[in-house]
């Protein structure tokens, strides 16, 4: 692992996560994860399918409630908060979800509209300028009267980020934002995270399993398996590293610390080798 | 012996399942109620929401309405002529209908039209995150996408009973009067003197507003606790038919009974 000296991120964190314990029935999903997210950074939340990466984020929106442990956004502890307080809070946040979640009865317009009608007393004509100024950022300005059914997922993803930074949000959460995406929109994607987020000063949160793209954007990244933090550190730190769980993740490695088989039996026990009196040799 | 055990756990895990569903879904009803009231002041989302409810279900009502009337009518007559009283067809025809049929066959329709729609709207809404997104946003779903809808269906049942019952009515006259050729005037005259503008007609506006509450609670609640699958969604659909229609005998029994056993 890394050396926690090495974080850019000590300084006031925007959010505080200690010794997170969280388990669905019986099935436990994060054993004591500490993160740090530090004010206007670009940090990625890196794992396998199933690692709990999603979690976290959901964790942090306070939409589940963690087991044990701690998590503080802006210093307020998300698990104290009531409904009240948590939507609250939340409008201090965006979240773009992994296929965008954009409301599909409306047109792409009143969807990034759709947060300043609920939250703003502002004149039709301020949220026109402002939706199509939202629009403009992402590029899909042109866009506007299209409905989701008309947009590719990639404009989708893109018409999602736009709803996401309609209140100016100091943290946004990202949910997987280059899956299924192709290069070019990819690339697109990527780019706008990184520089929406330097426009507006906040905080980015990114759950993703994109290597290439994350270590090009972020400025620090977690690897999360197994419940836990197995590597943590600046992307150019995380390329140099020697660590096995690093390597296979960051190299696409399909067999290593994250094994390529299921936990099962022995393969001789299923295909009852020894019932059919045949040796383990043959 | 372990056989009986069984059978007795699975007969206790089954009942305090349903005791949970039920206190799950007065729990439910309680806040969508607390949200329904407000709701009422969100008129654009309330014209559209009546709008997809309401208007939507106007032509199968208005058919099937017809169509029953007619029946009546036949029906009707078979029996009254029996007995020398087939002028009172008008007022066996309304009575039918502004008691029983009208407001029972429309929210059966409803069910069927309008429940399995919103069903599946708010199941297809959730699978595809669009409710945990307006949560993020801090919009809370309940007041935002289930109350407009709650309001909307409890304001067009009662319309739409009135529609069916009306059109009901034409197609007994038609049937009666036109193709029989029972007098007009008869067939008006006594279902204008037979039929209380209280307690029939009042009568038949409860139920339709009562089942109007059942078939919608019922349509949002089961789409909004359905499984965030293609499975689920498909599920819950079936779901809502089967449940809003039980629900809508059963709350027609009890009614029946309460209002009209003096009569």
């Amino acid at each position: 692992m890394i050396p926690p000296a090495a974080k850019p991120v000590s300084a006031g964190p925007l959010v505080d996560i200690s010794e997170l314990h969280f388990r669905y029935g019986v099935r436990p999903i994060l054993a004591g994860v500490n993160m740090r997210f530090g004010r206007g950074q670009v940090i990625a939340v890196m794992g396998g399918s199933g690692s709990g990466k999603t979690t976290i984020l959901r964790l942090i929106g306070g939409q589940l409630q963690a087991g044990s442990g701690s998590i503080r956004v802006s210093g307020q502890e998300v698990g104290a908060l009531d409904r009240r307080g948590l939507y609250a809070m939340r409008r201090r946040m965006g979240m773009l979800f992994q296929f965008g979640a954009l409301f599909t009865d409306l047109s792409v317009f009143e969807n990034v509209a759709f947060p300043l009608r609920e939250h703003t007393d502002l004149s039709e004509e301020l949220i026109r300028d402002l939706v199509l100024m939202k629009l403009d950022a992402v590029g899909l300005r042109g866009a506007h009267a299209l409905m989701p059914a008309e947009i590719s997922g990639g404009m989708a993803r893109r018409v999602a980020l736009a709803r996401a930074i309609a209140l100016d949000p100091e943290l946004i959460l990202y949910d997987e934002p280059f899956a299924g995406l192709d290069p070019i929109s990819l690339g697109v994607t990527a780019n706008l995270i990184r520089s929406l987020t330097q426009a507006l000063g906040a905080t980015s949160i990114l759950v993703t399993h994109d290597v290439a793209e994350s270590l090009a954007i972020a400025d620090y990244v977690y690897f999360v398996a197994s419940g836990k933090v197995a590597a943590e550190g600046t992307p150019e730190q995380l390329a140099k590293s020697t660590d096995p769980f690093v390597r296979q993740f960051v190299d696409g490695a399909p067999d290593g610390p994250v094994p390529f088989h299921y936990p099962a039996p022995s393969y001789a026990s299923d295909l009852g080798l020894a019932e059919r009196g045949i040796g383990a040799s043959g | 012996m372990n056989a009986t055990t069984n059978a007795l756990a699975a007969i206790g895990a089954w009942t305090l399942d349903r005791i949970r569903d039920i206190g799950d879904a007065a729990r439910f009803f309680v806040r969508l109620s607390l949200r329904a009231v407000p709701a009422l002041g969100r008129y654009r989302l309330l014209r559209d929401q009546i709008h997809f409810v309401g208007n939507y279900s106007v032509v199968i009502i208005v058919v099937s309405g017809l169509f029953v009337g007619f029946v009546l009518g036949l029906q009707g007559y078979y029996t009254l002529q029996r007995y020398g009283s087939e002028q009172a067809l008008g007022l066996l025809v309304a009575l039918s209908l502004v008691r029983e049929l009208g407001p029972v066959v429309t929210a059966l329709l409803f069910a069927g039209r309008a429940g399995t729609s919103l069903t599946a709207e708010i199941g297809l809404m959730k699978a595809g995150e669009q409710l945990s997104a307006m949560e993020m946003m801090a919009v809370d779903p309940l007041s935002r996408v289930i109350a407009p809808r709650f309001v909307a269906g409890i304001v067009a049942m009662p319309v739409l009973a009135a529609l069916f019952s009306a059109v009901g009515i034409i197609g007994g006259y038609i049937v009666g009067v036109q193709l029989i050729g029972i007098d007009e005037g008869a067939f008006w005259a006594q279902m204008q003197g037979g039929v209380d503008v209280w307690n029939d007609v009042g009568n038949g506006v409860i139920k339709s507003f009562v089942f109007g509450i059942a078939v919608t609670f019922i349509a949002l609640r089961t789409g909004y606790e359905a499984s965030p699958t293609p499975e689920g969604v498909a599920r819950a659909t079936t779901k809502t038919v089967v449940t809003a229609s039980l629900a809508v005998l059963a709350l027609d029994f009890i009614m029946t009974a309460l209002m009209f056993s003096g009569s």
